[in-house]
């Protein structure tokens, strides 16, 4: 889907990119993570050539990307950042229409695909459609902004610390929504943090740069179990690292037959990071395991936690 | 000062403005009389003036004076609001009474003007509705509706013909060809400056928001020609524009010559560049910096980001920086009518010049009255304008 | 720590448009044959009813006069609605600012004739009733630019009303200050000028007289003065402004280049 080749980007003096390779696949979401000035965001802004890059080839679907125009490559991909940039003089919905409107479906078609979109971001059509974006909370916007960039159903979404700027509430709320995006439409993501929770939780790979350079390059796990130096072991945070592979599966992967116990029970796709947090909690060895209508299917127990590695 | 606020006294600003205009109406004369207009009028003091219905008058001044003392409310500014309407067309109507009687007693000569007394309660009713508009936080565009309907009543007594007796409206109707011509002038000066501040003023400020290192040399020869006291430059382009008239005859068809209404158009443009350039590049540089990644991010060409995101955004920026040029080019037409360009301008001079002050009068309140006018018209479009976005 | 401009001395545009002010003022007359020269239709190319510097100085107290008026009554108005006992009356004179500044400063000065007379005084009056718009106005943006927490930690080091006032609220409010000053002056500068209509004696009178006599020197000897006088003036007020803001310049930090705040980013606001 994208391709990096050798690729290398200077402002100045200072190398932002130094010499990149990268192939993203189609329908993964991939989050690229480092501290700031790790050129993970200049990474993404040369996808869409917001940043034109210096020397190595990116090509998209197959073609480098200056060989695109400018414009119709970025309508081909969705983007949303962190200060979401929501045009204030334009409805909710004529702000979501904006690409479909730059690539002149009809008024019905683009009617349409505004209500769906505001319904997949949990945002009632009838009530926000016709709203400013001043009206709305900073959650309510961001949603706009991602349904924004979903719009003309891009072949790729790039999003650029979209949660950054949301409290710990709306984020989670935010993040959930992403991934369940992710699940139904199968889009590759490109994503941007330098929140380790968070590309944790979302990616199916992760990218680690550091100082232009790619550090790691692997699966949640991969991170987590084989850094592949000290600074990535630093920056995941040594002292938490088993916490965090817990956070990775859910309850029902370690799931035993049920039994019959007094205590309250877990559901089964909450993680096993918060199986162990209600196992203290409760004092007990094993939990019942709930579905989604509250029926007991299995029991988690405390044993079953400890071998992470499986 | 906090005994104040918590005793009797719930609106200070009011009962110092009426305390003001008790005092003004005790010690300065309402209106002034005089045998003809070149001698200096006796005064008429607002106690003189109050026999007959005359007394009704005191009526909105009764609740002025009670209105302070009244708990913050909106039903009290509104009393308030619509005690200044009747006491600022109660006052035009008995001054243009007063002015009839002593027409049918006098000379056709004689005249009958406002005292200073009658401006400052004048202007101290405006300051009481201004106030209680104010209180009352209805938003830009009520309140330009609310305080034409304050003005209105006053204006259809001007209309009506009850105040013609008065002499600024007696010059007026001896007058009336050079005023409408003086009028269609001022308006046609103004107009004609608005066009080629718009052509380049406009593009201007695009340029200098774009190319950040032009900033600097443009803004200062715009702000050097600012600095230039208007009746310097017209004088500063007398000759020179004379000299270009006598040679090259080509411009002399086109009407360029040092006097006249070209010159004035020429300097007032000049004048007008700073504030439309300047308007133009802050409308555009508070257009958010986010909204701007966003369009391109979305692949919007840079035509469509500057005709749809940015021009947009950056309009009620921009027209203020047109209302600013406006009432300015309204103001520097009046001087404009010291190298011939006429307007309300030539009225007031010749005023000055003849020591007829009601003729003063006569060109200078048309040009305030227009120079209010249009910084309400603005902004009213501005507010309109800014509802959607902020 | 030393100010930026001037870099050098001899470009430095004040000196040469003050220099050239100082040459004109007290060597017009010497300009004779070169009038002569370029209005040989004029027997008497020279104002001469009164000498350019006596109107120069004529001009300078006047917009001196009412502007210093200016100052210190609007400033103290100013002053006044921004503490807690005048809060009442600021939006009142908020109000009366804006309306006022939408008047043409002519038309105030033809408007005081009435109620005052023909005259200098009534020039003076009307000057300073006009310039106090802007003088007004900045005091109270200057003196509302002020962050809160540097009074709040002002008052909690235990300064005085007085002492805040003038320790810190007025040097913060300084720059702001003295913009509005700078627009008062220089549009009473010209105003000053079309009060000769009104009878005064001031760098307008050449200008006027030539333009009801059609003598174009005497209006370019008048402009030229008139103009020159501006110009310097706010050349003048810009080096103090740019001097009033010293410490913001000093404590910048260190690593972050001085362009920031380059006088083009002031301007455009």
């Amino acid at each position: 889907m994208i391709e990096f080749e050798r690729v290398c980007k200077r402002f100045g003096d200072f190398v932002a990119v130094d010499d990149l390779s990268l192939r993203l696949a189609d329908g993964e979401f991939t989050v690229l993570i480092g501290q700031s000035g790790s050129g993970k965001s200049t990474t993404l802004k040369m996808i869409n050539r917001l940043v034109p890059h210096d020397s190595g080839r990116i090509l998209f679907a197959g073609k480098e990307i200056n060989g695109f125009r400018e414009e119709d490559l970025r309508r081909r991909m969705g983007y949303a950042i962190q200060s979401i940039g929501l045009f204030p003089h334009w409805t909710v919905a004529r702000n979501i229409a904006t690409v479909p409107a730059l690539l002149k479906w009809p008024k019905a078609r683009i009617t349409s695909r505004v209500e769906e979109l505001l319904q997949l971001l949990g945002l009632d059509p009838a009530g926000f459609a016709h709203r400013y974006p001043h009206q709305l909370s900073g959650g309510q916007q961001q949603r706009v902004g991602v349904a924004r960039a979903l719009a003309a159903d891009p072949e790729v979404l790039l999003m650029d610390e979209p949660f950054g700027a949301l409290d710990p509430v709306t984020r989670s709320a935010l993040q959930a929504e992403i991934a369940r995006i992710h699940q139904v439409s199968g889009k590759a993501i490109v994503l941007v943090t330098h929140d380790i929770d968070e590309a944790l939780l979302l990616a199916d790979r992760i990218v680690m740069l550091d100082q232009g350079r790619v550090v790691q390059d692997g699966t949640p796990r991969q991170i987590l179990l084989e850094p592949a130096s000290d600074s990535v072991t630093r920056f995941v945070g040594r002292s938490e690292v088993g916490l965090k592979l817990l956070g990775l599966d859910q309850v029902h992967s370690r799931m035993r037959a049920p039994i019959s116990a007094s205590a309250e029970g877990i559901s089964r796709s909450a993680t096993l990071r918060e199986a162990l947090s209600a196992l203290i909690a409760s004092h007990a060895e094993q939990l019942p395991v709930l579905d989604e209508h509250g029926q007991t299917v299995g029991s988690i127990h405390v044993a079953d936690l400890l071998d992470v590695t499986r | 000062m906090q005994v104040w606020q918590a005793g009797l006294i719930k609106n200070r600003v009011l009962l110092v403005l009426w305390l003001a205009g008790a005092l003004s109406a005790a010690l300065l004369p309402l209106l002034t009389h005089a045998p003809n207009r070149l001698v200096t009028g006796k005064g008429i003091s607002f106690a003189a003036v109050l026999s007959g219905w005359h007394g009704l008058v005191l009526i909105p001044a009764l609740v002025l004076a009670i209105a302070p003392f009244c708990r913050k409310h909106p039903l009290r500014d509104g009393i308030v609001l619509l005690a200044c309407a009747c006491w600022l067309s109660g006052l035009l109507a008995l001054a243009g009474h007063e002015a009839q009687q002593l027409a049918l007693t006098d000379s056709s000569y004689s005249r009958t003007s406002f005292g200073g007394g009658a401006w400052i309660l004048w202007g101290l009713g405006w300051l009481a509705a201004a106030d209680a508009l104010g209180q009352l936080k209805l938003g830009p565009r009520n309140t330009v509706l609310v305080a034409l309907a304050v003005l209105a009543p006053g204006i259809g007594l001007l209309f009506s013909g009850q105040l013609s007796a008065l002499s600024v409206l007696k010059e007026y109707a001896n007058r009336r060809d050079v005023f409408d011509a003086a009028l269609s002038r001022h308006l046609e000066i103004v107009s004609a400056t608005l066009v080629p501040t718009l052509l380049i003023g406009v593009p201007l400020g695009v340029i200098t928001f774009r190319r950040t290192w032009l900033r600097g040399p443009v803004f200062s020869v715009l702000n050097l020609i600012q600095t230039i006291p208007s009746i310097a430059l017209f004088g500063l382009l007398l000759a020179p524009l004379a000299a270009l008239a006598t040679h090259v005859p080509l411009l002399a068809q086109w009407g360029i010559s040092g006097i006249g209404v070209t010159p004035a158009v020429i300097a007032l443009t000049l004048y007008s560049l700073l504030p439309m350039a300047r308007g133009t590049a802050a409308g555009l540089a508070q257009v958010p910096a986010a909204a701007v990644e966003a369009a391109r991010g979305m692949g919007m060409s840079p035509r469509q980001i500057f005709w749809q995101v940015e021009v947009p955004l950056a309009l009620p920026v921009l027209l203020s920086g047109l209302r600013i040029t406006t009432v300015q080019a309204i103001g520097l037409t009046t001087v404009a009518a010291l190298i011939g360009a006429g307007g309300f301008g030539a009225i007031m001079f010749q005023g000055l010049l003849s020591s007829a002050l009601d003729l003063v009068l006569l060109g200078a309140i048309p040009v305030i009255a227009l120079a209010i006018a249009a910084d309400a018209l603005f902004k009213l479009l501005g507010s309109v304008l800014g509802e959607r976005g902020q | 720590m030393n100010p930026a401009p001037p870099r050098r001395w001899w470009l430095d545009p004040l000196l040469w448009t003050g220099l050239l002010f100082l040459a004109l003022t007290f060597g017009m007359s010497r300009l004779q044959p070169l009038f002569h020269t370029l209005f040989p239709e004029q027997e008497r190319p020279m104002y001469l009813q009164a000498t350019f510097p006596s109107l120069v100085l004529a001009h300078v107290l006047i917009v001196g006069l009412s502007s210093l008026i200016a100052v210190v009554v609007g400033g103290g108005a100013g002053l006044l609605v921004t503490r807690d006992s005048g809060r009442d009356f600021r939006s009142l004179l908020e109000t009366v600012v804006a309306i006022g500044q939408t008047f043409p400063p002519v038309a105030v000065l033809a408007v005081a004739v009435p109620l005052i007379g023909f005259g200098t005084t009534p020039a003076v009056i009307a000057l300073a009733l006009y310039g106090l718009l802007p003088v007004v106005q900045s005091t109270i943006a200057g003196l509302e630019s002020v962050p809160q927490p540097v009074l709040q930690a002002a008052r909690g080091l235990g300064l005085s009303r007085w002492q805040i006032l003038w320790q810190v609220e007025l040097p913060l409010a300084l720059p702001v200050l003295l913009a509005g000053i700078r627009t008062s002056v220089i549009i009473n500068i010209g105003t000053a000028a079309i009060a000769s209509t009104v009878g005064t004696q001031t760098l307008g009178s050449p200008i006027i007289v030539g333009l009801s006599g059609f003598n174009t020197a005497y209006i370019i000897e008048g402009a030229l003065l008139v103009g020159l006088l501006a110009v310097v003036t706010d050349l003048a007020f810009e080096r103090l402004m740019i001097h009033s803001q010293q410490w913001r310049l000093a404590t910048m930090p260190r690593n972050r280049p001085i362009t920031s705040a380059s006088p083009a980013s002031a301007q455009s606001r």
